[in-house]
């Protein structure tokens, strides 16, 4: 509908001109905006593919080469270059940390909403595989299942295995958080209302719950897609990564394996690093600001109005 | 069947268990309730208005939600337009209790065509009493108005739903109707959003409203103004209304009938006029005493109950008004009245009273 448009659009500026004051928030978004950027036009920033070695006027390749010999960030052991494994990278790690973070807010928020609306032995099954899987730590399994799913050699690429095995058992925190929410919001009296009308709970779901806790859920899955991002760079440094498509995690796993330390080429880990560091900085800068200013708690009351006054006063001091 | 009664309530008991401990199920002990509604009876006619007045945890929003299917009664029949309906009736027919188990209504009632939850809320709808809390923050009044048509399928028609939506809204008072499709709840006053909830529960035209204490949120300059809206619809569209409220003043100019209760029982009932005139239970008396009158010669002497309102979990024995009670005497602490007939459609459940 043309009407719904325009309400999504006068929202949508509504929180425009609320967010852009903020300068972590900003920050943050442009930082996570920046690298996306990077990723997507990762050919045009390099001549080169990551795999190409870059040779001197002899033909032999050039190892270790620093930035001031070549290129902005010079090459690594087998002489490819630096700053085009880095732009290439990016795109693996997004990739992979962007649809592990989906999947996991997906599953998270479908069971947190089932789990929280109904109740019973769903909530209680549901609240006990997420009591195991919190208690579990992470990295170490996913560490075993990833390497026991190589083992295996099903027919799906390395980066498939990683993203499955990072969504399916990263939803544990958002599930928790979302069933809590509905929980709350299910004994508001709108719900009594829309169920005394005879609305189902298929339409009460879709209708009052999900309008509620939505900016909750966009707010975590952009802290989720930090930690997708980490997880995928401290596996694929633990070597689990997919050699043939390396992530800056896969980059970072390489420098450690040639050597590029004690070669004193900081020019080879650094970079990585600092990218890793760059993405999740900006998720978390960005996920917190959201989190803050979508806040159920301040939102759905009949003070909304006030709130969103009080915050924009705020953002101006 | 355009003369029966279009509500009829019997022996309606709500009672909500209270969480039992450990030690209760090994001693098999039955665990508490708190006997919100304590077998109530009373029916509406088509287009009647009827008032439920009583203080504060006397059980009249149970008695709300329990009819319109948001509560499963303990017990008791809800018959609307001669249907049977209400969650206990589908207990009865999954086998879980048996026919006689319900020890209410006659057997040919309980043999009375059944009407779905889904129908029933189609015919009946309920006005909340927090205008604030029963709009959902996230949707345009459009929506909020046009919901329960999206919800029953009707009106598929874009034309024809907005036309119904836009009539809905200027029928509550809100005019121009277009003004306020694209507005959300916040935007809008108290007064506002309880006329946006009174044109949601019309759209579909009901023939019963509930409405539970619909303007007791409200400031009190704009809850004349609700209560005549209220009156105007029910006077043009014929609904009936059981009206709950804790306030005796409103109801005199209000209700047809006037039904009093006290911890989850009727105590009184009858024509408004008739029970106003001549209250007969000390529960009515008190509560009558305490209303301001504009004409002093019409002054009564003010009775101050004394005392707490009982626990709804720990009901006193005998007349479960008589520890407050200003005229109790020995027998009330034994024997629970039944009810009397004073007059004409007048009845009190109490032991002092002599029948007509
Ligand atoms: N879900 C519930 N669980 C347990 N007890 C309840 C529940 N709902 C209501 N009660 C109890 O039932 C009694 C009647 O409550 P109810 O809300 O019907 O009173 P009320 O007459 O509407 O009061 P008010 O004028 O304050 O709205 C109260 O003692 C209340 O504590
Ligand atoms: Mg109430």
């Amino acid at each position: 509908m043309n009407e719904s448009w325009l309400l999504f659009k006068r929202s949508l500026s509504d929180f425009w001109r609320i967010f852009r004051r903020n300068r972590m928030g900003m920050t943050g978004a442009v930082l996570v905006l920046a690298a996306v950027m990077v990723a997507v036009i990762a050919p045009a920033l390099s001549p080169y593919t990551p795999a190409t070695v870059i040779r001197d006027e002899a033909g032999r390749g050039l190892t270790f080469a620093p930035p001031s010999v070549h290129g902005p960030l010079g090459t690594d052991d087998a002489g490819r270059d630096v700053w085009t494994q880095l732009v290439y990278g990016a795109r693996i790690s997004l990739t992979v940390g962007f649809m592990a973070g989906f999947i996991a807010m997906f599953v998270g928020s479908l069971l947190g909403i089932l789990a929280g609306y109904f109740g019973g032995w769903l909530d209680n099954l549901l609240m006990r595989v997420t009591d195991v899987l919190l208690v579990i730590p992470d990295l170490p399994l996913m560490l075993v299942l990833v390497a026991t799913l190589r083992q295996m050699e099903l027919k799906v690429s390395p980066l498939t295995v990683l993203i499955l095995v990072i969504g399916l058992l990263y939803w544990t925190s958002t599930a928790r958080l979302v069933r809590s929410q509905v929980l709350s919001i299910k004994e508001r009296q709108f719900v009594a209302r829309a169920r005394a009308i005879g609305a189902g709970h298929f339409h009460i779901i879709r209708k009052h719950i999900l309008p509620q806790i939505m900016p909750l859920i966009v707010a975590n899955t952009v802290l989720i897609l930090s930690t997708a991002i980490l997880i995928e760079s401290g596996l694929a440094f633990l070597g689990l990564g997919d050699p043939t498509q390396p992530s800056w995690g896969t980059m970072l796993n390489f420098a450690f394996d040639r050597n590029a330390i004690s070669n004193g080429a900081w020019w080879f880990y650094l970079p990585p690093g600092l990218a890793i560091v760059w993405v999740s900085l900006g998720c978390v800068l960005l996920g917190n600001v959201l989190e803050e200013m979508l806040n159920p708690r301040l939102m759905g009351h009949h003070l909304e109005g006030e709130a969103r006054v009080v915050k924009t006063e705020a953002g101006r001091g | 069947m355009p003369d029966s009664p279009l509500l009829i309530v019997e022996n309606l008991v709500k009672h909500f268990p209270l969480n039992s401990s450990l030690l209760d199920l090994l001693l098999r002990r039955e665990p508490d309730v708190v006997r919100a509604v304590d077998g109530v009876s009373f029916s509406l006619a088509r287009g009647e208005v009827l008032a439920i007045v009583g203080e504060s945890g006397c059980g009249k929003t149970t008695i709300a939600r329990t009819l319109i299917g948001l509560e499963e009664e303990t017990d008791g029949t809800i018959l609307f337009g001669g249907q049977r309906i209400g969650t206990h009736e589908r207990r009865l027919r999954a086998g879980l209790i048996p026919l006689e188990a319900g020890a209410v209504g006659t057997r040919e009632q309980q043999t009375l065509p059944r009407m779905s939850l889904k129908h029933l809320r189609q015919h009946a709808q309920m006005i909340f009493q927090d205008p604030y809390e029963s709009l959902n923050p996230r949707a345009t009044i459009f929506e909020i108005v046009a919901e329960p048509l999206v919800v029953h399928g009707l009106l598929r028609k874009r034309e024809e739903r907005i036309a119904r939506v836009k009539s809905a809204l200027e029928d509550a008072g809100l005019r121009p109707a277009e003004d306020y499709f694209l507005r959300y709840p916040h935007e809008l006053s108290g007064g506002q959003r309880q006329r946006v909830v009174i044109a949601g529960a019309m759209v579909l035209e009901p023939e019963l409203l509930i409405a539970d204490e619909p303007v007791s949120m409200l400031d009190v300059s704009i809850r004349a103004e609700i209560l005549n809206l209220l009156k105007e619809l029910q006077k043009k569209r014929g609904v009936g209304i059981v009206f709950i409220t804790h306030d005796l003043g409103t109801v005199a100019y209000f209700a047809d009938r006037l039904a009093v209760m006290y911890l989850g029982r009727i105590v009184e009932s009858g024509p408004t006029a008739e029970v106003l005139r001549n209250p007969q239970h000390p529960y009515t008396k008190a509560l009558l005493s305490v209303v301001p009158v504009p004409n002093p010669r019409l002054r009564r002497e003010r009775i101050i109950l004394q005392g707490e309102t009982p626990n709804p979990l720990n009901l006193p024995g005998g007349c479960r008004f008589h520890p407050r009670c200003p005229v109790a005497v020995a027998a009330c602490k034994q024997s629970d009245p039944a009810y009397i007939r004073v007059a004409e459609g007048h009845e009190t459940a109490c032991l002092l009273v002599q029948p007509a």
